[in-house]
């Protein structure tokens, strides 16, 4: 953070940054507070927010003068509890946006080059059409893929369905949260979803293995979490960089990076070893415990200590702490996983260890989810496709249960042991560039397409690349699907437009309808207006459209089972052995070790650090760094660098420097130093999302440097694809790099 | 009737939160803020500290600015609340350089503005547009000489300090600590 003062001399820096932009933003109005204190009659509607993929459910107010003025959270909604994160709140931002794609766009010259020229929606669709239709006869539609975040996937997705693929992949798996779901499923048969199921309300002790809520603003966890700190649950952070949590914590081990799989393992030992497990839970539900128990025999504190740095006596105590809470107690799964290639295997020691606290299912750890299942409006069956994305790589990635992005972008270079590459995107929503490590190679990828297709509302540096970019309004602005996510009590929200699209935008929907049209698929997309198909569906659960615009958020009852497992009940887990795995039967029967293993990951050369990265409260990966209201908060990353390590290269707080990693790949823009003791002398850490090299994002353009640039080294995990991207390192340079190439 | 707010540091993440949504709220210019976020590091890797406050104008009961302002635009109103009457204002600073905590910004319409408590939503019974949003939860808003008041009761129950107390303002923003 900073002081105000200075606060206020970089916002205003900000604001002179922004002469280029012809009007000052829209949403100041000068209303003096007595005016704004007797103003009334504020009309106000639902929405659930698209700023990032908790989806908190909230109301948009208008002001006098019906201009969209603020957004709050809905009382009702679970995931928000009434109260909108920083996000949330400058959702307003999003909207009056001047850097906004306008009206669709079709490339001119070649991929990369961003010469556009202004189209109609229809030249536009035809133009997709005519190429996909060419590809289909060509190839087979089975080589036009989806890469999707957010709403408009639905449509996309089921256009794309209709059309006869089902690649349809999401970087939040295969670059998120992918092996934390394939550990957990092979251990308890179900994976954790979003919003998690963890009971930190109720817990007793959170451990966070990397895990940074507070800076991480999943809305209803930091609420949680600051509910567990006012009833005094002991937390425990595992961390090289002192986060926030760790801030909170009673215990933050500094732990060496990449070794927090012997922390676990060791802790697994302190509770077999010391009778601390939960005998009576592991008895009746587990698998695997004597081989789990032989397994970590020599895996001591003493052992770990060695690999960590963690002072065994602090690893024996945090055991306790756990088994003292439990089964009140979380060991959180965490969200953004794929770190160092071994990350299902790390993340099934955190759910073994989990198991044998007994927290699974039980109040204070892992409660049971529930939700409103809303039926799709009435379309024909989707045609059965003749390949799917799992065919560009056979006997590959087995256990992964939904499709990896970066694989189809691996998939789309062609190779001699492959007989079919995808030829077309569609990428609605997500920015492949920032998005994916290893640029060099998406951008390889990209120029192997056939078409490539953008949507978004933001001239995100995907949108460069492409060949139809196509603008969607703002969630401000439109109606979108039933929001259905899992909570303690089954809930759905509506997502209503606060306004008509500025400029020529249009909804996710309605392109993917339109775009029906011209393919012969209109059937599938078989509603006359989209108010129409939300209203059956609603009708089907017992509401309407009508009163959903009333409330926003409608609660139902559970129909599951109840929130924990009673004592003694009979649970059938969802595995090969209808009990929970600590020893995975999925595992060993696909060839991987059955029960996790440490194994060493290397360290930086000298010289070199290891590059952290993470998320700040206030932006949603690099969607958000154009944001005027955002931008406000935060308008460029730092390299936070540890204090020792800047005597070393003679480094000062707020001088600017650029990173070059271990293969000579340099940041694009320099990035600003931030000296502090919370970070670890072998590591730096940055926040994601900045560094844009798109001159059409006026605001965030050259602020910052990106750590996705950085990336190049990337450890594929075996199990499920999952890209770990925590195994690159980097160091300093003070003068400004000459210039390689030009890529955008 | 005595409002006053305290702002629990051992929840607060930092977030900025309160900041966009006072902003929103009170059509806060970009670029400008009324409250805003500190956090202070302490200590040598691995032994540190952090602390994190949403600070805003103290609403002092003995306010300086209020004192110093030529033109009575810088006034109490109920419950202690410091304003500024924009229309009285002639934007000469003397509050501006008279406030310990650099509450006080020039608005760019020629006056000066500050936290208001947003008393246009205490008026209708609901918290500053700050408690309202914080998604810790670490602030609490009330009436000091209401014992039952959220602030009373956490005031009572935990340890809190001021800011800058030696600067003998009598400040009305009070961190849990």
């Amino acid at each position: 953070m900073t002081t105000r003062r200075q606060f206020i001399r970089i916002s205003m820096l900000g604001t002179g940054g922004l002469a280029l932009v012809p009007s000052a933003c829209k949403h100041f109005i000068p209303v003096d507070v007595a005016k704004a204190a007797t103003g009334n009659l504020f009309q106000r509607t639902p929405t659930y927010c698209e700023i990032c993929f908790w989806k908190c459910a909230g109301w948009v107010y208008k002001n006098d003068k019906s201009e969209i003025w603020k957004i709050t959270g809905n009382q009702e909604d679970l995931n928000s509890n009434g109260r909108f994160c920083p996000r949330g709140t400058g959702g307003v931002g999003m909207y009056y946006d001047e850097d906004r794609l306008k009206t669709p766009l079709i490339r001119t010259e070649e991929r990369g080059k961003q010469k556009f020229r202004e189209a109609t929606w229809d030249e536009a669709f035809d133009y997709i059409a005519e190429k996909m239709k060419g590809i289909a006869k060509e190839h087979g539609p089975e080589c036009i893929a989806l890469f999707t975040h957010g709403s408009g996937g639905t449509y996309f997705g089921d256009l794309l369905k209709a059309f006869g693929s089902t690649s349809i992949a999401a970087p939040s798996y295969a670059q998120c949260r992918g092996p934390r779901e394939v550990g957990f499923i092979a251990t308890f048969g179900e994976e954790i979803g979003s919003p998690e199921n963890t009971d930190i309300r109720d817990t007793k002790c959170l451990v966070l293995i990397g895990s940074h809520i507070g800076e991480n603003m999943h809305n209803g966890q930091v609420q949680e979490m600051s509910d567990a700190i006012d009833k005094g649950a002991v937390i425990i952070t595992v961390d090289p960089r002192f986060s926030t949590a760790a801030g909170k914590s009673k215990y933050w081990l500094p732990i060496k990076p990449a070794t927090d799989l012997a922390l676990l393992l060791s802790w697994i030992h302190v509770i077999i070893y010391e009778d601390l497990y939960d005998k009576k839970y592991v008895e009746q539900y587990t698998y695997g415990f004597d081989a789990l128990k032989e397994h970590v025999k020599t895996m001591t504190p003493e052992w770990a200590y060695g690999i960590t740095t963690i002072d065994p006596n602090v690893i024996r105590k945090t055991a306790r702490e756990m088994a003292y809470a439990s089964p009140a107690v979380i060991v959180h799964p965490g969200r953004h996983v794929t770190w160092y290639g071994d990350d299902t295997q790390r993340t099934r020691a955190i759910a073994i260890l989990n198991a044998i606290l007994g927290s699974w299912g039980r109040r204070g750890g892992f409660f049971r989810s529930d939700s409103v299942a809303v039926p799709a409006f009435p379309h024909p069956p989707f045609p059965e496709p003749k390949r799917t994305w799992r065919d560009a790589f056979p006997d590959k990635y087995r256990l992964a249960d939904l499709a990896l992005a970066s694989g189809i972008c691996e998939a789309t270079i062609p190779s001699a042991t492959r007989d079919c590459n995808f030829q077309a995107w569609i990428v609605n929503g997500t920015n492949l560039i920032e998005t994916l490590p290893n640029q060099k190679q998406t951008i390889e990828a990209i120029q192997n397409l056939q078409l490539l297709v953008a949507i978004d509302t933001m001239p995100m540096e995907i949108t460069g690349w492409a060949d139809v970019v196509l603008p969607e309004c703002t969630y401000l602005e439109r109606y979108d699907s039933i929001r259905t996510g899992p909570h303690r009590k089954p809930q759905i929200a509506l997502r209503m437009p606060a306004s008509e699209p500025l400029y020529n935008t249009k909804p996710a929907w309605w392109m993917a309808k339109e775009l029906s049209k011209k393919l012969g698929l209109e059937d599938y997309f078989n509603w006359n207006s989209f108010e129409e198909s939300l209203d059956w569906q609603l009708k089907q659960v017992g509401t309407s459209l009508e009163e959903m615009q009333r409330l926003g958020v409608k609660t139902f009852e559970r129909t599951a089972d109840d929130l924990y497992y009673a004592e003694n009940e009979a649970v059938e887990f969802a595995t090969n052995t209808g009990k929970i795995e600590l020893f995975s039967t999925a595992f060993e029967a696909e060839g991987f070790d059955p029960l996790p293993k440490y194994t060493p990951h290397e360290d930086p050369p000298e010289g070199y650090y290891r590059l952290i990265y993470g998320r700040a409260p206030m932006h949603t990966f690099s969607r958000t760094s154009n944001n005027p209201n955002l931008t406000d908060l935060m308008d460029e990353n730092t390299v936070w660098i540890n204090p020792k390590v800047a005597i070393e290269w003679e480094l000062k707080n707020d001088q600017y420097i650029w990173l070059k990693n271990q293969d000579g790949i340099e940041s694009e823009f320099p990035i600003k130093v931030r000296i502090t003791e919370r970070i670890r002398w072998d590591s730096v850490y940055m926040v994601h999302g900045f560094g844009h090299a798109d001159k059409r994002l006026r605001r965030c353009y050259g602020k910052g440097a990106s750590d996705a640039r950085l990336i190049t080294k990337v450890h594929i995990d075996p199990i499920m694809g999952g890209t770990g991207m925590r195994g690159n390192f980097v160091t300093f340079l003070t003068e400004k790099p000459a210039e390689k190439e030009v890529q955008s | 009737m005595r409002y006053a707010m305290a702002v629990d540091t051992k929840k607060c993440v930092g977030c900025s939160d309160c900041v966009v949504a006072c902003q929103t709220e009170n059509n806060v210019p970009i670029g400008y803020c009324r409250d805003w976020v500190v956090e202070v590091t302490d200590g040598t890797y691995p032994q540190l500290e952090i602390e994190i406050r949403s600070e805003r104008c103290n609403h002092c009961a003995n306010a300086p600015c209020v004192r110093c302002c030529p033109t009575g635009a810088s006034h109490f109103t109920d419950g202690g609340i410091v304003l500024v009457t924009p229309d009285k204002c002639i934007g000469c600073g003397a509050c501006i350089a008279s406030c310990p905590y650099d509450a006080r910004y020039p608005h760019p319409d020629g006056y000066v503005d500050k936290c208001t408590f947003c008393i246009h939503r205490i008026k209708k019974g609901q918290q500053p547009a700050c408690v309202a949003v914080c998604p810790t939860k670490c602030m609490y808003f009330g009436d000091l000489d209401d014992p039952n008041s959220d602030v009373s009761v956490v005031l009572k129950r935990r340890k809190h300090k001021t800011l800058i107390p030696e600067a003998g303002t009598k400040p009305e923003l009070y961190f849990l600590i």
